[in-house]
């Protein structure tokens, strides 16, 4: 089957699913740091015995993700010369850079002040241990930011020249950097990973407090994860916005394959909320669609004209069917977690927080979608490019390696059968933790009923359950 | 400018592998003397002497991989494809070996299979990145801009001779690190064991560094031309020394000595690597100065370079002192 596939889309593909899968772990240990972060700095403040749990029972579940993230990180770091070789040659003195500058001033430090943090409670002080713990959150930070100024200047290049290589020199570091979807692109990443580090932390609160709604570390992961999500979700759709209107003044390609637009409207464009994108056709089929919302959306004006993908050409034209699909995903989920948000501060109000099932059993259920809305944002933002490698510049056929189709379909097997086992067995690992409850009450400090299953006299007694390390 | 800019940033690049050998060297190693503990408890112990380093340490693997790539963006270009098949391999290597640190706490069931990842995974990582260097050091073909060999170029007795060189080595790294970090039982086994990889890896050593100057000339006057050859040849002499250092160290008991006799072994052997390849990055054709990035991309990193690696090497040695000592068997946070 694989060898009617040619080297590039194989190429293509390898790449989709690496990075697919790595995006995962960083946006979620993106979040999880600056949780783990926050719940130390209130541990040391409050000395709140709530917090020290949740502190111990999140940091086991970051070092699995942080573990993975690494391990698939590697691969990323090297895909780009194995596959992307001309791509490499060409736009490295730009990127390469950059990509350096996240080695440097992100990685280290994560790995190494993770140690510390990990394993040094007892080792260092509370302030050091503090340190290590603000540094692990830093670095997971500049990571994204250094990264995202990669990509950005991918989709909207500038502050370079082109020498008689062929290759993209640099001429002015600040304008590469803080190319023009940077500083859109890097929020509405960074709150994605909070948001979606919020839903999980939500979600298995909400799975905790479902079993039983008088745990003190439930309640607590509950409580912060909705007010989390309250602020955030509002924000992220804002920030959404505000990324749409850049992409459409600077790839307007792409937002014409987001809206699903293969015609132009000269007197002011209809939102299309569902259709199937026929390419072949260059037509929307089936489509529901709400007159001339989109350019009330887009451009702030009911009867402002919209150009659509027939004023581009064929070949400069991204796979539509991928990108409106993706997009509807994930603005579908940034609504429904607008939802989540409104719910659960309405609960809130009426003092019903912890016992409301329905809202627990939703958020359960909404736990794990903050991965799909950043796997589609980043479909979106990654397909809509195409065919370009550095948008408008290099062609994605033309930044290949001198590759076989046969080399790069066995190592794009390999890398499958690899990760679905190896982050398949993670997430179970991980899955296996959650399950379980943060702290085991001690007896006679709790308030309410005893639990009459789950729990064992082993398990109340047992000292290292409140003990950190 | 008398020293280009290209030339600092090879020294740079041969520096990040150079500490990645160092540093990775005997967490490698120790995972592929992984099947040699006793039971489940000297297992935890040899893997709990590494787990708060090792991150760190597989970094510089990602800074040597995304440093080449920042500076010498086509030497990147060519070398990569050129070794697909062995980097393909060590990486999905590293991802089976870098789980298996987390993951064999997380089930009992599953741990036999996990502390097998981790042994296969670092021995076949280390493997790979041997045959990777005895790749490098035969030479890759390059027309143009572009790799130009066939793709079992890599796989030849001397990279297979150099394969088994670095798992003899990282070995004795993992052994001598062993002595260094736990005692008693583990720690006597381990400093037996150490002699015997000793042996092997200055053996491996002798017969790499016969081999080499006869795969290219260039190589051969580098070494037995006069009077570079007196430079040159103070490595093998001081290559001596360590060795000696390695066994008397060991004899007599001493708990760091060793390990660091057989890091001054892997220090030299990598001088005698640069001494061979200076001026290529990519022997035989592609010099350091035909590889480098424009000056414009080596000024911009040159900068944080020079202020972010010792901050690195800083909070990296002071992470090391935290742990320093030997491994309480009872530590751990799983």
């Amino acid at each position: 089957m694989l060898e009617s596939f040619s080297a590039e889309t194989l190429a293509r593909m390898q790449f989709a699913f690496t990075v697919s899968f790595h995006i995962i772990f960083p946006a979620f240990s993106i979040g999880l740091a600056s949780y783990l972060a926050v719940l130390n700095a209130l541990w040391l403040k409050t000395r709140d015995e709530t917090y020290l749990h949740l502190f111990t029972y999140w940091k086991k579940i970051f070092a699995m993700a942080f573990g993975m993230g690494v391990v698939s990180g590697i691969v990323m770091s090297y895909q780009f010369g194995t596959n992307w070789a001309v791509f490499s040659d060409k736009a490295g003195p730009v990127i390469g850079p950059l990509m350096g500058y996240e080695v440097l001033s992100a990685f280290f430090l994560e790995a190494g002040f993770l140690g510390i943090m990990l394993f040094g409670r007892n080792r260092v002080g509370d302030g050091l241990h503090m340190f290590a713990t603000a540094m692990v959150a830093a670095g997971t930070l500049f990571s994204a930011t250094w990264i995202i100024a990669v990509n950005s200047w991918m989709q909207t290049p500038q502050g370079h020249g082109i020498n008689e290589l062929g290759q993209f020199v640099p001429e002015d570091w600040m304008a590469i950097i803080f190319s023009p979807s940077f500083p859109y692109r890097l929020v509405h990443m960074v709150l994605a990973a909070y948001l979606t580090t919020a839903l999980v932390v939500g979600g298995v609160g909400a799975w905790h407090l479902l079993r039983d709604r008088l745990d003190p570390t439930a309640r607590r992961m509950f409580s912060m994860a909705m007010w989390m999500i309250l602020f955030v979700a509002p924000l992220q759709i804002f920030a959404g916005d505000q990324h749409g209107l850049n992409t459409l003044e600077h790839q307007p390609t792409k937002v014409m394959a987001m809206e699903g637009h293969f015609e132009s409207h000269p007197d002011g464009a209809p939102l299309i909320l569902f259709g199937w994108p026929d390419q072949e056709a260059q037509e929307m089929k089936y489509s529901v669609e709400i007159p001339k919302l989109s350019s009330l959306i887009l451009k702030h004006s009911w009867d402002a004209p919209l150009d659509g993908l027939d004023t581009v050409a064929r070949e400069d034209q991204p796979p539509v069917a991928i990108v409106f699909w993706s997009f509807r995903v994930m603005v579908g989920l940034g609504f429904c977690f607008l939802g989540l948000a409104i719910w659960s501060v309405t609960k809130r109000a009426m003092g019903r927080l912890y016992d409301s099932p329905w809202l627990q059993r939703v958020a359960v259920l909404l736990g794990p979608t903050g991965f799909i809305a950043v796997l589609a944002g980043w479909i979106t933002t990654e397909v809509g490019r195409q065919p370009f490698t550095v948008y408008g510049l290099l062609r994605t056929s033309d930044s290949l390696s001198p590759v076989q189709a046969p080399a790069v379909a066995a190592s794009l097997a390999g890398f499958a059968v690899v990760y679905f086992f190896v982050f398949g067995a993670g997430t179970i690992y991980i899955l296996a933790m959650m399950a379980k409850p943060a702290a085991t009450p001690r007896l006679g400090l709790r308030d309410g009923p005893i639990r009459t299953a789950g729990l064992t006299p082993a398990q109340q007694s047992n000292p290292d359950a409140l003990h950190d390390d | 400018m008398i020293f280009e800019l290209s030339f600092i940033f090879a020294g740079i690049i041969a520096f990040s592998v150079l500490t990645y050998v160092v540093l990775d060297g005997f967490d490698l190693g120790l995972g592929i003397l992984f099947p040699l503990a006793r039971d489940h408890k000297e297992r935890g112990v040899m893997m709990n002497s590494v787990a708060p380093v090792w991150d760190g340490n597989e970094t510089w693997l990602v800074l040597g991989g995304g440093g080449l790539f920042a500076v010498f963006p086509l030497a990147y270009a060519v070398v990569m494809p050129a070794l697909y098949m062995p980097i393909i391999v060590m990486l999905l290597a590293l991802v089976f070996r870098g789980v298996g640190f987390e993951y064999r706490w997380r089930s009992e069931r599953w741990r036999p299979f996990w502390d097998m990842a981790f042994f296969g995974g670092s021995l076949v990582a280390t493997l790979m990145q041997g045959i990777s260097l005895g790749a490098l050091v035969q030479g890759i073909q390059v027309e143009g801009r572009a790799y130009a060999g066939g793709w079992w170029d890599w796989l030849s007795p001397f990279s297979i001779g150099t394969g088994i060189a670095l798992v003899l080595g990282y070995g004795l790294l993992g052994a001598t690190w062993l002595v260094m970090k736990t005692e008693g039982p583990l720690q006597a086994r381990m400093r037996g064991l150490a002699i015997w990889l000793g042996i092997g890896t200055l053996l491996a050593i002798g017969a790499v560094s016969l081999a080499t100057p006869f795969l290219h000339p260039q190589y051969l006057s580098r070494w037995f031309t006069f009077p570079a050859a007196w430079y040159s040849a103070a490595v093998p002499l001081l290559l001596l020394i360590a060795a000696f250092l390695l066994f008397t160290g060991l004899r007599r008991g001493k708990d760091i000595q060793p390990f660091l006799a057989a890091q001054s072994l892997f220090v030299l052997s990598f001088i005698g690597i640069g001494i061979s390849f200076y001026p290529y990055i990519v022997p035989p054709d592609l010099t350091i100065a035909a590889a480098a990035a424009p000056d414009e991309s080596l000024r911009f990193i040159l900068v944080g370079t020079v202020i972010l690696v010792p901050i690195i090497l800083g909070y990296t040695a002071y992470a090391y002192w935290v742990f320093r000592g030997k491994v309480d068997p009872n530590e751990g946070y799983h």
